[in-house]
């Protein structure tokens, strides 16, 4: 495509970048086919091809108004469009370079800015945010039917104490999980301990940063990052094989440290390292779970599986979860459109409201066309996003997994 | 720009999520899936229903606006460029599938449902839409009607026109028409074939009735490779001549081989300089005989590898390779120009060689990805937008490429439509009495000529002037090429 970015803009690496990205797209128009929002609207605003032509404006030198930012805060960054590419458009790095723009040449609203300040100040610090959860379930048969959907009920889990092992992994804690699904990670640190597998999770670690990134809030992002990295840089140091994330929306972000935190010269070595080292749980199982591992003793339980767009575009992971849980003896029932957002993203649900309903919805019906006696997910966003709505339970898959290891321990 | 009148009317008329009208909100619609060409039109509307949709029209009429009718925007020929001052009606919003009649094997659905989920929705019923548009993914089966759409498969199943019944339309005075019938054949002209291909000129599309084929017991394709190109091109004539019709055979050369590669694993040989899919289709054993004879006329061709897809999985692969080729382009260059001549088969080799030579002299790299079963070429021009002069460079080269095809006997377009871009060699194609012929079928339908204007058929005064720059007078171009 043909582009015209100014020369000083093209001085700086991230200019240079979107240049390159913007003259890879060929205006075909693949993407709108697969864009959760396109399907809704209508609007080519509200695809990718037509926010890639609002980025180029912007970035060409036209400032941004408030429909430009419009359209760009309703792109769930669900990165199916990268999927169904063939020209092998970068978009979802377009993308940040055009939030950045808008975000530094255009003030939001003070309505705006405080809402997301309040979502960051809450949802990324799990020490602000369990307490409050905690109090939302005590208070949880007094509350109105809307906000009781959001809040699940209190787990009380065992304490367990992870066995020591020879091979050692880190597993990240995260923000919001421990508070709404404490069972996901817990979980997961009884299946890998079933397989030889220590779990270490340093205190001082917490949010991967994604959220304060897809806020606008570049600095506090990479905050989060070191602190991450602070945090396992000496059990990394000390042989841990890899960063294990359970919430297939972090792992894509941990993937990014190297990346953003390039020119940051005191850690950028580090967090390469951290990136290389990060792997979804998903990858972990299925490399070293062996056939015996999965008993296959679920007894056909019939579950819908969403694939979270994390996993399938943001990392590319497709048909792992679903062989692991066929493996295990869990019968998939099919879902149409399965390469739908379901309007979770992060904090989309409770900054686009409507669209993200109507894209639960949808992703709801389908999910529940073959009649599932559950739903399993592998994001925490997605979890909590469908479970306000279900009507049968929803679970991370790697509780399914770990439930069966546990009938085999009796 | 709400000043203008017809701004003003349609935002008090229709809901305001309905009317684009902001310079901000319309630059992303100033062209189709032929980025070269950029037009800002006043307003874009998105009806929602018919009745919307009829409002905008006549309130163009009474106005005297022009509107351009717009589906996916996958287009290559620029026919849903917007006009200055005209609207652009968009029909993405109509994009459900009304009814499958599995027993009629017909599909009712809106313009804008995309071409692939016509064959989703009809699978379980072991149904499907046979025209498959590369771009199938995306584009709208209004928008493959417009242009007559071919694919693929049209090697065998014929193009949109012989798989649709029955289209609803509105006129642009919000007339409501239905064209065709349930009936396979209908006393009167053939109007359906006539709507089929008119490019937006004659009406809008608000429904179409598709026809939908049964899924063959068994589809397998043939891989084969060779060292040039020429090779390749005999090779589709000596399969042609041998009296097979695969449902598809189709030509990629190592460029484009190398770009798809890059995107998916396709399993395409990656030292070929050209390859054929060659896909057979009906009864297992059927299927089995024609493949023994595929590949022997192959070897004979000349083959270098013969590959026979053994799964359901490794077919699709080798076709999604295909069928991604064109935006995989952009792997290799920043813009690509796509041609669409078509060519009597057994010239294959030879125009392959002139588009080769014209490749060279102009210093523009050439990527051949074809329909080389009906002689449907799709030259792309690699070239790029930024550096000054090489779209018009890219721009003449297409021309004397379409020229070709015409001096041997063929078209200047197979499947994409003229639009805007082929409007000049429309004037090579046709003589002054076909074109006023033209002219009168359209006004028949819009006389006020306010649908789609300027696009497809060229005013006899833009011939004149692009006949002053190319063709004189009786001397067609290329006088070393053969004539019919």
């Amino acid at each position: 495509m043909q582009t015209s970015l100014p020369a000083s803009l093209l001085q700086t690496r991230a200019g240079l970048e979107a240049d390159e990205i913007l003259r890879s797209c060929v205006h075909c128009g693949f993407c709108n086919a697969t864009c959760p929002t396109y399907q809704l609207t209508g609007n080519e605003l509200d695809g990718p091809r037509g926010r890639i032509y609002l980025i180029k404006q912007v970035l060409e030198g036209h400032a941004p108004t408030e429909k430009t930012r419009l359209h760009l805060d309703r792109c769930l960054t669900c990165r199916a469009c990268e999927t169904t590419c063939p020209s092998g458009v970068d978009y979802h790095h377009l993308l940040d370079t055009g939030r950045e723009r808008v975000a530094r040449d255009l003030q939001r609203p003070l309505l705006q800015r405080g809402l997301r300040f309040l979502l960051r100040q809450l949802l990324s610090r799990s020490r602000r945010f369990t307490p409050l959860v905690r109090t939302g379930q005590a208070l949880r048969p007094l509350l109105p039917a809307a906000l009781k959907a959001r809040i699940p009920a209190r787990q009380r889990l065992p304490h367990i104490e992870p066995r020591p092992h020879a091979r050692r992994m880190l597993l990240l804690d995260g923000c919001v999980q421990p508070a709404l699904a404490p069972q996901i990670n817990h979980a997961t640190i009884r299946l890998l301990d079933s397989l030889g597998i220590q779990t270490i999770v340093p205190a001082s670690s917490g949010c991967c940063g994604g959220l304060s990134h897809h806020l606008d809030a570049g600095d506090e992002a990479r905050m989060f990052m070191r602190r991450n990295i602070d945090a396992w840089w000496p059990a990394i140091e000390d042989g841990a094989e890899a960063i294990v994330i359970t919430a297939s929306g972090c792992a894509p972000m941990v993937r990014e440290y190297g990346r953003l935190l390039a020119d940051d010269s005191a850690c950028a070595g580090k967090a390469a390292r951290v990136s290389e080292l990060a792997r979804d749980i998903s990858e972990i199982v299925a490399g070293e779970a062996s056939g015996s591992d999965l008993p296959g003793t679920a007894g056909g339980a019939r579950v819908a599986f969403h694939s979270p767009c994390t996993l399938q575009h943001g990392q590319g992971i497709t048909g792992v979860v679903e062989a692991l849980l066929q493996q295990a003896g869990y019968t998939l029932v099919p879902v149409a459109d399965a390469h739908l957002c379901c309007g979770s993203a992060g904090t989309y649900s409770i900054l686009q409201a409507d669209l993200a309903t109507q894209l639960r919805d949808n992703k709801l019906a389908a999910l529940q066309a073959g009649r599932p006696d559950i739903i399993a997910t592998a994001n925490i966003g997605c979890h909590a996003h469908l479970a306000g709505a279900a009507g049968v339970p929803v679970v991370h898959w790697i509780e399914l997994l770990a439930r069966l290891t546990g009938q085999q321990a009796k | 720009m709400a000043d203008k009148p017809i701004i003003a009317v349609l935002l008090e008329r229709l809901p305001e999520r309905c009317v684009l009208h902001d310079a901000e909100d319309l630059r992303p619609y100033e062209c189709d899936g032929l980025s070269a060409y950029r037009s800002m039109p006043l307003a874009v509307v998105i009806p929602e229903n018919v009745e919307q949709a009829r409002l905008a029209l006549q309130l163009c009429a009474q106005h005297a606006v022009p509107v351009v009718a717009r589906g996916a925007g996958t287009g290559l020929s620029g026919g849903a460029l917007p006009l200055a001052d005209g609207i652009s009606l968009s029909m993405a919003r109509f994009n459900r599938i009304l009814d499958i009649d599995v027993a009629n094997r017909v599909a009712r659905v809106q313009p804008g449902v995309t071409n692939l989920s016509i064959s989703t929705a009809a699978e379980p019923h072991g149904l499907y839409y046979a025209p498959d548009p590369s771009s199938q993914i995306a584009c709208s089966i209004g928008g493959n009607v417009a242009e007559n759409a071919g694919g693929v498969h049209c090697l065998k199943y014929g193009l949109t026109t012989h798989n649709i019944q029955a289209l609803e339309i509105l006129t642009m005075d919000g007339e409501h028409m239905t064209i065709g019938s349930a009936a396979l054949d209908a006393p009167g002209f053939d109007l359906l074939a006539l709507l089929t291909g008119s490019e937006g000129l004659l009406g809008v599309i608000t429904e179409v009735t598709v026809k939908l084929l049964p899924r063959p017991e068994t589809a397998q394709v043939v891989l084969a490779a060779f060292a040039s190109v020429d090779a390749a091109g005999a090779a589709v004539t000596a399969v042609i001549a041998s009296g097979i019709i695969p449902a598809g055979l189709e030509l990629l050369d190592r460029p484009a081989i190398h770009a798809v590669e890059q995107f998916i694993d396709a399993g395409y040989p990656a030292d070929a300089t050209a390859i054929l899919l060659c896909e057979l289709d009906g009864s297992s054993v059927d299927v089995g005989v024609q493949i023994e004879h595929v590949n022997r006329v192959f070897r004979d061709a000349g083959a270098t590898e013969l590959k026979v897809s053994q799964n359901e999985a490794e077919r699709q692969r080798f076709w999604a390779g295909r069928k991604s080729a064109f935006p995989a382009m952009g792997r290799l260059s920043p813009d690509y120009y796509c041609m669409d001549g078509t060519i009597p088969r057994k010239h294959l080799a030879r125009v392959l060689n002139r588009i080769e030579t014209l490749s060279d002299e102009y210093g523009l790299p050439i990527c051949n990805v074809f329909h080389a079963g009906d002689g449907n070429l799709h030259p792309l021009i690699l070239y790029d937008a930024n550096r000054p002069g090489e779209l018009e460079r890219a721009e003449e080269l297409g021309g004397l490429i379409l020229e070709t095809c015409v001096a041997v006997g063929g078209t200047i377009t197979g499947e994409h439509g003229v639009g805007m871009e082929k409007i000049n060699q429309m004037c090579v194609q046709f003589n002054t009495a076909e074109l006023e012929q033209f002219h009168r079928v359209k006004d028949a339908f819009d006389p006020a000529g306010l649908l789609n204007p300027g696009k497809a058929i060229p005013t006899l005064h833009r011939c004149a002037e692009f006949g002053a720059m190319h063709v004189h007078e009786g001397q067609l171009p290329h006088p070393e090429l053969e004539r019919f």
